[in-house]
């Protein structure tokens, strides 16, 4: 469950890009965040896994305060979200497969438990055949695809995507947003912030909308 | 403990792999930590070789009590009776002219001329050690012996010895200052070399910091590259060190045996050689635990 309560935040310099945001989004939820550009949509999302963290209010994710987590606890929460950006954050100097064993790393698992669950992530998300690639050879639909492969090998409860369609076509994020809705229909929360209204549109989810900083429904 | 162990083993291989991917550069900077701490290891082996033939010197100060060579053995008796009386005089030892003339001749070099002399020209002689070592006792005591009419010279002989050690001791001070100079080279060097690392591997370590990687995950691999650079830095100056001695033994056996002698410049013992190697090894982890403490903090994902 993620959990906003009067949530500020305010860079510095004084610019207020979050006013008092409220809501709730219960276990194995799907929603959008919505909003044109500087509306809020990113900073929102940034708190959720402590990347920022907020002036003012309380976020609870799955009952632990992520605006007044240490440090050294970070990791912990991190490893129970699986984080989507616009850009990817892909290793280009690793294979796919690589790029999928970074997070389990530096989890408990054997060396062969987590190979059998990079294929089965890569599989997931249609990759499989493509293990041994470089990212750069992918398409931007493909990247996007290796991403969330990436973010959800860990098996994490929640799903955060900032823009994962932004650089692509109709088609690709469609496909892309097909696979978030799998996710979602195994228990797994997710919340997309995107700006194309017409890809909310086809997927009949909760919305919250952002302008300038606030919630408008 | 299992997956503890499984992280360590990656860290390595990943610094190892580091090492591989920038071969000139790792070779460049343990050649630098090499040379580095070629000197001062240079130098201690130096002052060990010295240390053993200065050991064979004695550096209490003792007077040698040279009889005259018309003197009987009576009086050197009577000389001996009074030394022993003596409440300045710990303890003494009577070298007589024929053992005196036996150990010139057991002496390299000099057997032939011994042989050549039709008479035994060396006197018998006290070796004393007196109990005060204060340069005051010392000298009233020369002073009385002399006076002794069968005695034809009191000699004060530890201040060579003496020389020696302070020398020695300079010496060594030298070396822990020149040491602990290149020692701040060597963490300065490693702390660069990583700083680089840090910079180069920016994306990545902000990803993993995204995605769940504790710092200690993070940290680990630059940890044992600053090791692994500093212990090749340490093996490398060992080798220059062997090479060097190596070299240098040629002419200074040489030397040392137109006086007679079979000195050598030897090699480090190996405890002394495997705390170079371990003591650089020690270094590099230090340089990176410094750089990575500074750097790794300011990469923060956004």
């Amino acid at each position: 469950m993620i959990s906003f309560s009067g949530v500020v935040k305010r860079y510095p310099g004084g610019q207020e890009a979050l006013k008092g945001i409220s809501f709730t989004i219960e276990q194995g939820e799907f929603a959008f965040i919505a909003g044109h550009s500087g509306a809020g949509k990113s900073t929102l999302l940034k708190l959720i896994p402590a990347i920022e963290r907020p002036s003012g209010g309380a976020i609870l994710v799955n009952g632990q305060n992520v605006g007044v987590i240490k440090r050294a606890a970070l990791p912990y929460l991190r490893r129970n979200l699986g984080l989507v950006f616009q850009d990817q954050k892909l290793l280009y100097d690793r294979s796919v497969y690589d790029n999928v064993m970074l997070p389990l790393a530096f989890g408990e698992l054997g060396t062969r438990e987590a190979a059998r669950r990079a294929r089965a992530a890569l599989e997931k998300v249609g990759l499989l055949a493509r293990e041994k690639a470089n990212p750069i050879q992918l398409s931007g639909g493909e990247q996007q695809r290796l991403a969330i492969a990436r973010a959800v090998v860990n098996r994490p409860s929640i799903l955060i995507a900032d823009e994962p369609t932004a650089n692509l076509d109709a088609e690709s994020a469609a496909a892309i947003l097909e696979i978030f809705a799998a996710f979602n229909q195994v228990g797994v929360t997710v919340l997309v912030a995107t700006h194309d209204e017409a890809l909310i549109g086809r997927f009949a989810r909760r919305v919250l909308r952002l302008a300038r900083g606030g919630l408008v429904e | 403990m299992k997956s503890w162990l499984r992280q360590h083993r990656q860290a390595i291989a990943a610094a190892f792999g580091k090492l591989a991917a920038q071969k000139s550069a790792a070779a460049l900077n343990a050649l630098v930590i090499g040379i580095a701490l070629s000197l001062p290891a240079g130098g201690y082996a130096l002052l060990s070789s010295l240390r053993a033939v200065a050991q064979g010197a004695s550096l209490d100060p003792q007077l040698s009590v040279f009889m005259r060579a018309d003197a009987k053995r009576a009086d050197a008796d009577a000389v001996a009776a009074r030394l022993k009386g003596e409440a300045r005089v710990r303890d003494i030892r009577f070298i007589p002219r024929e053992q005196a003339l036996k150990e010139l001749q057991a002496t390299e070099g000099l057997a032939e001329v011994v042989a050549a002399l039709n008479r035994n020209p060396l006197p018998d002689a006290f070796v004393v050690r007196p109990k005060a070592t204060d340069a005051e006792t010392l000298d009233a005591l020369a002073r009385e012996l002399r006076a002794v009419p069968a005695v034809a010279q009191v000699q004060v002989d530890s201040a060579w010895a003496r020389r020696l050690g302070a020398l020695m001791g300079t010496a060594r001070l030298a070396i822990a200052l020149l040491a602990a100079l290149l020692a701040f080279g060597l963490v300065a060097i490693t702390f660069n070399t990583i700083r680089l690392q840090i910079l180069t591997q920016r994306a990545e370590i902000e990803i993993s910091k995204l995605i769940g990687a504790t710092d200690a995950f993070i940290r680990r691999p630059f940890y044992y590259l600053g090791a692994l650079q500093g212990l090749a830095g340490g093996l490398l100056a060992l080798a220059i060190l062997w090479g060097s001695l190596t070299a240098l033994n040629v002419g200074v056996s040489e030397l040392a045996a137109s006086y007679g002698s079979g000195f050598r410049l030897a090699f480090l013992e190996p405890g002394d050689a495997l705390a170079v190697a371990l003591f650089s090894a020690a270094l590099g982890w230090l340089g990176a635990y410094l750089s990575v403490s500074k750097y790794l903090l300011e990469i923060q994902p956004k």
